[in-house]
């Protein structure tokens, strides 16, 4: 039916996907995240060495076709450690953003709009946004204990305040359009009111929020691993993987510079991407453009 | 005498302001909503007409329990419905809804008008059926709205047809009492009057009972059967139409029918209505003055206007004025 396909093609969702698919510095961040994106799903095709598999006769092998990205100090394939490297960053950059979208929606949902609890939750809210971030994400892992799933946690502590702040603000501005005055009128509940309208309408700063959220993730991941209390050796994560190369800087460049440009590849990529979904998604920002 | 379908007694809202302390309460009450009495007869229109700030939208919205009163009592029919809360405050709301003044921030931007006007029939358990679908046809129909609206987004409608589906949205539960709060004030002058007429026929199709908020005279002129003038959160004079707009009572009223404009410039020499042009503007309600509020601005005050507040008096029949000035006739 055309009348159908014609209201489906005005669907604001619709039009906002055509919208970022012209956007070019959102298609180009796109393009750089999906490179390391399907680096980590693939690793185990792409990279058949086992990153782990030591090999004292073929130490500091610079790059060549065998070696891809070149050897380690122990012989390990650094093309291998980088991939499954990139598989861990990307665990725990989604992990991370899952536990924010939940957490901080909730948080910021309930916060925003219920104000006679919104003081005391944004004043714990204040109290953990007031710790540097690597600084309170440190303190978490030192109490739990260095593994994947603690640094998952540390990082959901340290950036759920923020998102859920970014949740409240939208609530706080949607709660009094009159959309939502017509729905109370018509006798919603308030949940009708937050599933269909202030959820729905907070969704889009909350994306762009936790694009940006993924680059600094695994940034964050990468500094504990790089300071030795994120994942523990010899499980390859880029942090950790640069922080044994910093001893080589001058003899074997290439182990700290690519594990390196791979993080500058993701948050670059999440970056241009995450300001992509602004100009698109958050109308008030595109005038100033 | 009949019974009103919705009546006000003493009715009053603060709000608090500004810079609320850690734990401590807001130092500043604004009274936006000051012991109101107002009671609407079943099928005619109020005009509620008040500068912006006047507590005429928050007086709007408190008869339909969209704002919560400080003081003071609503009645809906012949049921107490101040503190009604829960589903049976949701089964009232039924019978009373509200027409906004914006039509862009008034209508969810995500979902089609089909979703939009059915919402009401969902929020009081319809399933978005056959049945549903043909109920919001037929409304769209009484607005005057093609079928192939129904598929589409907000953003495609101008501001006159997006407020046809507010409208839509206010009318499908059947309700008996409007408010229109300010409904064609963001309208191109050509469709206000499409608007209005609107409102007259589906007034007159459906029995519905108006309470009509403006902001100045002239629109409130071709839809109200009685007109109540506010003023700084209190209503200053209420009368049929036709008296308020022949013989204005009360110094404010004067002023603003002074304020619409005259038609042709022969009839302005004629000079039917005598310019009382007010200077000034509105006091904040942070800061209301004493004796009548209206005072520091009044061109007769007198010294007892400074010290006590005018009571509203029914100085005519059905014409009720607060003002010392005013003798009954």
């Amino acid at each position: 039916m055309p009348a159908d396909e014609e209201g489906l093609w005005h669907r604001p969702s619709v039009l906002a996907l055509r919208r970022l698919l012209h956007h070019r510095l959102f298609v180009s961040g796109l393009v750089l995240f999906a490179i390391i994106v399907v680096a980590a799903i693939l690793a185990p095709v792409l990279a058949p060495i086992n990153p782990d598999k030591i090999d004292m006769n073929a130490t500091f092998l610079p790059p060549s076709l065998r070696h891809l990205f070149g050897t380690d100090n122990f012989g390990r394939s650094l093309f291998s450690r980088v991939m499954w490297g990139a598989r861990l960053s990307m665990l725990i950059g989604g992990a991370t953003v899952a536990i924010n979208a939940v957490a901080g929606t909730v948080i910021g949902a309930l916060a925003g709009y219920y104000r006679r609890i919104d003081n005391i939750v944004m004043r714990a809210n204040d109290a953990l946004m007031a710790f540097p971030p690597v600084l309170l994400a440190i303190a978490v892992t030192a109490t739990l204990g260095p593994s994947i799933i603690d640094v998952i946690i540390a990082l959901g502590v340290v950036y759920t305040p923020r998102t859920a702040r970014i949740v409240r603000s939208s609530v706080i501005v949607l709660r009094e359009m009159e959309y939502v005055q017509a729905a109370v009128a018509a006798g919603a509940g308030d949940w009708h009111v937050l599933r269909r309208h202030i959820l729905p309408n907070a969704l889009a700063p909350l994306i762009v929020q936790l694009s940006f959220l993924f680059a600094y993730a695994v940034l964050t991941e990468a500094t504990l691993s790089f300071l030795g209390v994120g994942a523990v050796p010899p499980t390859p994560t880029w942090g950790n993987i640069m922080a044994e190369g910093r001893e080589y800087l001058t003899t074997a460049p290439w182990i700290i510079a690519i594990p390196g440009a791979a993080l500058m590849i993701t948050v670059l990529g999440l970056n241009m991407l995450g300001d992509g979904l602004r100009d698109v998604l958050d109308p008030r920002l595109r005038i100033q453009q | 005498m009949m019974t009103p379908l919705v009546e006000a007694t003493g009715l009053s809202r603060d709000f608090a302001l500004g810079a609320r302390g850690l734990f401590g309460r807001s130092r500043h009450v604004l009274r936006a909503v000051d012991r109101v009495d107002l009671a609407i007869l079943p099928g005619e229109t109020v005009g509620l007409v008040g500068e912006s700030g006047s507590g005429k939208s928050t007086l709007g919205r408190l008869l339909i329990r969209l704002v919560e009163p400080t003081a003071g009592r609503i009645r809906f029919g012949a049921e107490d419905i101040t503190r009604l809360g829960g589903r049976a405050l949701a089964e009232t709301r039924r019978a009373m809804q509200i027409v906004f003044q914006d039509p862009y921030g008034a209508l969810d931007p995500r979902m089609p008008v089909e979703q939009i006007v059915m919402e009401p029939l969902r929020i009081h358990g319809a399933r978005a059926d056959a049945a549903a679908r043909r109920a919001v046809a037929e409304m769209l129909d009484l607005v005057g709205l093609p079928p192939r609206a129904a598929r589409r987004f907000p953003h495609e409608f101008s501001g006159g047809q997006r407020q046809r589906i507010g409208i839509a949205r206010a009318l499908i539960l059947r309700p008996q009492f409007v408010v229109a709060d300010e409904p064609v004030s963001a309208l191109d002058v050509s469709v206000q009057a499409q608007i209005i007429n609107l409102l007259t026929d589906l007034q007159r199709e459906l029995g519905l009972t108006y309470l009509f908020i403006a902001h100045d005279l002239a629109v409130v002129r071709h839809i109200a059967s009685r007109v109540a003038v506010m003023y700084l959160g209190k209503i200053v004079e209420l009368a049929e139409k036709s008296a308020l707009y022949a013989e204005p009572l009360h110094p404010y009223t004067q002023a603003l029918i002074a304020a619409v404009p005259v038609r042709h410039p022969s009839a302005r020499a004629a000079g039917r209505v005598r310019r009382a042009e007010l200077s000034g503007d509105v006091p904040s309600a942070l800061a209301i003055p004493s004796g009548c509020r209206f005072h520091p601005r009044c061109p007769h005050a007198m010294a007892l206007c400074r010290e006590r507040e005018p009571a509203p008096r029914e100085v005519r029949p059905g014409h009720v004025v607060s003002c010392h000035l005013v003798n009954p006739a």
